[in-house]
């Protein structure tokens, strides 16, 4: 048995603006193994979210082309009914806001539950309720019992996202998408969150994708990282690799942005992520971002090169780039 | 659960002696009193005076108003002048036919407003969608008048299918069968008439509250759970968009007892409405503050069950 969770090829999520599509998603390819956790990182915008959803198949109107193979199944040309049977079970998602993630007029056990009975037709009431408490005390939730029959707002939001992930991980899936699961919340519950994650990693045994705009939390949990700009992948390696050596101008950038100690000013990047309908589609999509470079170095048409085993960027002007003169200067000024 | 229907029942209380005295001062604000135009004007003032003393009408505000409550309260509303019966026989009658009248246009207006709003609100911008919203437009539009008498006169005049006015048929015995047939043909054409124009408003808002409801997060979560469309949309999006309509509903069962003006005079249907219209410009004063009274009455008990029934369907909505 090969150890490939999760093979996605030349994968395109387009959406329709006016009367065109434009990819958000484009041209992504990845693998995922068993009991990995890959972290997906990019600024807002970059695309990271809309992966994620076109895994779960969870865009209601988007073109998606390429591949997305889930223990060799293709989910991309998948039936709604074959779907519906992987959704929740063998696939399981965690979003990014557990204050509207949940229904607010259905208990908190009856949430749960529903994901059971939907995969589960079998289960008594009684086996499934036994689990549902099984599983918030799994998540870390006190009394059970009684939070069994409360509603979300009865709930603080770290408890609600615990009980999102209780929901994702009630059917024990081999993919595990979480889509910046702390973002939504107080530092002190992030890492707690966090901690859930790896603990309930190392009991199922499932592959994580982490979608995070935090490096922090993506050098705790990761294994592998994928960095994302405007819709493509532009570096995929190791994370100690990628931390120690990144190599795109971006990847490179981005790790600059972490504040250090002793350090006066955040070091800023360049303008903004262009937006979906004013991508450039040909050449390097960063290089509006990073002016100072002589645009002779940019490839035509970029790919991902290996330049190390397992180590991949996109496009050659990685060799060429260093960090602006003006960037260096507004740095030391303090211009924010 | 409890708790807050008590509380909301201390809050109704005031609401309703508030109502009881604002519609007294509004009585006694009218001009004329019970006796002016009822006795022949060749009267000696005298005699008309000392009726006023026997009657009460010239003691002090607070005194008449005291004796009227009592009155109220033991469901003595005084005498109508015009149909020469107490008031609250007279208002019974009407008031059984008003509520028939209503209850049946609930029911129509119900059976249309949801599964149109629900069509249309689960395929929002397609053909049917839009076939659907453009029929709300004109209900908007169209006044209730209107659609009654074209109403009247395609399926009552034209095709002969249902009675013009009335309630019943004359010449039947209550009880019978044949009876009960009669009251409820006279009922269908007022009934649906209004249901089609008080209808619109309830599909446009059910509809705007399931487009509202697909986008939120927590239908997302329940596609990742593996939920079928057929149950996403009955256990989550339906659920949650019936809540507002739910809470309407009390306010739509005030108007159970108020009864449409419009439509019972078009229809010549002896209810509420007519009844209400008739006393004011009849100046049948101890009927007209009756009835505004049992109006205020239902407003505020409409409200009441609105929210009552609120806090039994939405949970954050109940005190602990």
């Amino acid at each position: 048995m090969s150890n490939k969770l999760l093979e996605i090829k030349n994968l395109s999520t387009s959406f329709r603006i006016g009367d065109d599509y434009y990819a958000a998603v484009d041209d992504v390819t990845l693998t995922l193994n068993k009991n990995e956790v890959l972290g997906i990182v990019g600024e807002s915008g970059s695309g990271k979210s809309a992966l994620a959803f076109s895994i779960m198949r969870l865009h209601n109107r988007a073109k998606i082309e390429g591949s997305i193979l889930l223990n060799d199944q293709d989910i991309v040309d998948m039936s709604a009914a074959n779907l519906n049977k992987l959704r929740g079970d063998d696939m399981a998602m965690i979003f990014q806001d557990p204050l509207t993630a949940l229904n607010p007029l259905m208990e908190i056990g009856e949430q749960i539950s529903e994901a059971l009975l939907l995969h589960n037709p079998r289960m008594t009431q009684k086996q499934r309720k036994q689990r549902v408490i099984e599983l918030l005390n799994l998540v870390g939730i006190p009394r059970p019992e009684f939070v069994y029959e409360q509603f979300p707002h009865e709930l603080s939001g770290g408890m609600r996202q615990r009980v999102v992930i209780a929901i994702a991980i009630s059917n024990k899936p081999e993919l595990l998408i979480a889509d910046e699961p702390t973002t939504a919340l107080d530092v002190t519950i992030q890492a707690q969150i966090l901690d859930l994650i790896r603990k309930l990693k190392e009991e199922m045994n499932a592959g994580i994708i982490l979608i995070t705009h935090d490096l922090g939390v993506v050098a705790e949990m990761a294994d592998r990282v994928a960095v994302m700009y405007a819709g493509q992948i532009v570096e995929i390696a190791e994370v100690h690799t990628l931390f120690e050596n990144p190599l795109h101008p971006y990847t490179k950038s981005l790790l600059n942005s972490v504040p250090t100690e002793g350090q006066d000013k955040l070091h800023v990047i360049q303008g903004i992520v262009p937006s979906l309908k004013n991508l450039p589609r040909k050449g390097c999509r960063f290089a509006s971002r990073i002016p100072w470079i002589d645009a002779s170095v940019h490839e035509e048409n970029p790919v991902l090169h290996e330049v190390k085993p397992g180590h991949f960027v996109r496009c050659s002007c990685h060799t060429h780039f260093y960090f602006s003169e003006e960037s260096k200067e507004a740095e030391k000024n303090g211009i924010s | 659960m409890w708790k807050f229907i008590v509380r909301r029942l201390f809050v109704t209380f005031p609401q309703i002696v508030i109502l009881s005295v604002i519609i007294f001062i509004l009585a006694q604000m009218m001009p004329g009193d019970a006796l002016t135009g009822l006795i022949d004007p060749n009267i000696d003032p005298a005699a008309i005076e000392e009726q006023r003393e026997r009657l009460g009408l010239n003691n002090p505000w607070y005194v008449q108003y005291s004796d009227w409550v009592k009155g109220v309260v033991q469901g003595d509303l005084g005498q109508s002048f015009r149909y020469k019966m107490p008031v609250s026989d007279l208002i019974e009658q009407r008031m059984i036919n008003t509520f028939w009248l209503s209850l049946l246009t609930l029911i129509f207006t119900y059976a249309m407003a949801i599964p149109l709003g629900i069509i249309s609100g689960r395929w929002n911008d397609t053909w049917l969608d839009r076939a659907i919203t453009g029929y709300t437009y004109i209900g908007f539009a169209a006044p209730l008048f209107i659609t009654a008498l074209l109403m009247v006169w395609v399926f009552g005049f034209h095709f002969g299918w249902f009675p013009t006015g009335g309630s019943v048929a004359p010449g039947l015995t209550p009880g019978t069968f044949e009876y009960f047939i009669s009251k409820l043909q006279h009922l269908l054409l007022p009934a649906f008439s209004m249901a089609v124009i008080t209808t619109v408003s309830t599909v446009q808002y059910l509809r705007s509250e399931i487009i509202d409801t697909k986008q939120k997060d927590f239908i997302v979560t329940a596609r990742a759970k593996g939920a079928p469309e057929s149950r996403v949309y009955n256990r989550h999006i339906f659920r949650n968009s019936l809540l507002p309509i739910a809470a309407f509903f009390g306010y739509e069962i005030s108007g159970l007892i108020g009864g449409s003006i419009f439509i019972e005079s078009i229809f010549s249907f002896p209810g509420m409405g007519q009844l209400f219209l008739d006393s004011v410009l009849l100046r049948d004063y101890s009927v007209v503050t009756s009835v505004v009274l049992i109006f205020g009455i239902a407003a505020i008990l409409g409200a009441l069950l609105s929210d009552i029934i609120l806090s039994i369907v939405d949970p954050r909505i109940r005190i602990k």
